[in-house]
């Protein structure tokens, strides 16, 4: 016997009615049910930060919490950051790149780009906390996501980028 | 799809948990944060039957005073616990410690019941509940329990919980004063997994030692209270050679640690001994600053 359990999950702002089996992952859900595949899979065992999203707000791992969890709550992934980007401070209107994804171009902050949604998403709770962070607090806020191709300098550099831009 | 198929309930109420719990198989699984669980769930390594998800419970999360006391409901999410006024004045043994759970991602889901209850001899919540001798609130269909933190940890993964009973809250008594803290630990990279880790805490009373504690993480089946180390320091003027004996009781003598892929027993034995006098030490200075 499968169950199935009806969901209204808003995601970057747009609602979506589905049916899902309990035992679907959050992140699963996001890029086989509604095609954003903006989000990545890396572990799936909450340890490389790739799938990382905003549950209401706040940054966790989409590979740790079933669909069905989500019900009634908002999740922003990496897609609904250009266009969401005056909840976060971005341009008003949305459609331009987020000041955090604008600062990672410039600054060659991501080279396979692997990693990057997930460090987006980290980011942007963590410099609405704390806009002005020094560097050992950007490393400290990075350590939850791998990157192995940059070695983090220009990722930090990024993060510094980002900071001054959304000051 | 990662996890096996299985039977999930969301109760809106914590009865209709506890009746979930008392019928379903013995297999039935609580689901808290998750940030375990889900893991184990993903490799397969636990298949679970049934899962009951408390997430729907708005009154097992909760911070507040209670007389001398700090009652935190079990499914307080961690991240709360390390930006909570209350228990930074009270009990900042706990406000130090909690940001070296895990990444703050993790630590949003995450939440204090569900790391007590997986009773990883490895994390930091169940050696910070022996610590600060909390106490814990157990219930089932037909009552409840409360259980002090020292005989809650009945080995590695293992509670005292009976297979019908669901952790609900937790009692932690405000520090005593005159009494410093420290909480240090060794982990190869911010958020990992640590080594070795050690919660210590010194309340002085006319320039001696009155009361110490020293618990360990990494360090055996579970949460281990070094008590000899303790009673080392106890009635006396705390010194160096003291505090290095007492430190060679504990790594020597009290923890038993298995040692992992990353290390090895020696290594957390070392470890242990220099975290132990690094704590001591900065919790004897923040216990005489708390004199003045």
């Amino acid at each position: 016997m499968t169950q199935s359990f009806p969901v209204t999950i808003n995601v970057n702002e747009k609602e979506y009615k589905r049916e899902v089996e309990p035992r679907i992952l959050l992140s699963d859900f996001l890029r086989h049910e509604l095609g954003l595949t903006g989000t990545h899979v890396g572990c799936e065992h909450g340890v490389c930060g790739a799938c990382t999203i905003l549950f209401d707000g706040e940054s966790m791992r989409s590979c740790l919490i079933f669909a069905v969890q989500a019900d009634g709550h908002n999740i922003t992934t990496v897609e609904g950051l250009a266009t969401a980007s005056p909840l976060y401070g971005g341009t008003e209107g949305g459609g331009g790149l987020h000041p955090i994804q604008q600062a990672f171009w410039e600054a060659h902050g991501l080279q396979c780009g692997y990693c990057t949604p997930g460090i987006l998403m980290t980011l942007v709770p963590f410099l609405k906390q704390n806009p002005k962070p020094t560097e050992d607090e950007i490393r400290h806020a990075l350590s939850g996501n791998l990157c192995r191709c940059t070695g983090y300098q220009h990722i930090v550099d990024a993060v510094k980028l980002a900071a001054e831009k959304m000051r | 799809m990662k996890p096996a198929p299985f039977e999930y309930h969301v109760p809106d109420s914590l009865e209709q948990a506890l009746e979930l719990k008392s019928q379903k198989a013995d297999d039935t699984k609580i689901l808290a944060g998750g940030q375990s669980l889900v893991p184990a769930m993903n490799f397969r390594i636990v298949q679970p039957s049934v899962l009951v998800d408390l997430n729907r419970l708005p009154e097992l999360s909760f911070i507040r005073e209670e007389g001398q006391t700090i009652r935190i409901g079990a499914m307080t999410r961690e991240r709360h616990l390390e930006f909570d006024a209350s228990i930074a004045k009270h009990i900042p043994l706990l406000t130090e410690a909690t940001p070296f759970i895990a990444h703050p991602q993790i630590r949003n889901r995450g939440t204090i019941g569900g790391s007590i209850v997986n009773a990883d001899p490895a994390a930091e919540l169940p050696v910070l509940m022996l610590a600060l001798n909390a106490r814990l609130k157990a219930k089932n269909i037909s009552g409840e329990r409360w259980i002090d933190a020292k005989d809650f940890f009945a080995g590695m993964f293992t509670t005292a919980l009976e297979p019908d009973e669901i952790l609900v809250e937790i009692e932690l008594p405000f520090m005593p004063s005159h009494t410093g803290w420290s909480f240090m630990e060794v982990a190869p990279r911010a958020g990992d997994y640590a080594l070795m880790g050690v919660a210590a805490l010194v309340t002085l009373e006319d320039g001696k030692c009155k009361q110490a504690k020293l618990v360990y993480l990494n360090a055996g089946d579970g949460p281990v209270d070094a008590k000899e180390a303790a009673n080392v320091l106890r009635g006396e003027k705390l010194s160096d050679a003291l505090i290095e004996s007492a430190a060679s009781m504990a790594s020597e003598q009290e923890i038993n640690p298995y040692g992992n892929v990353h290390t090895s027993p020696e290594f957390q034995r070392h470890l242990a001994n220099v975290l132990t006098k690094k704590a001591l030490k900065q919790a004897m200075q923040r216990a005489e600053e708390n004199l003045q």
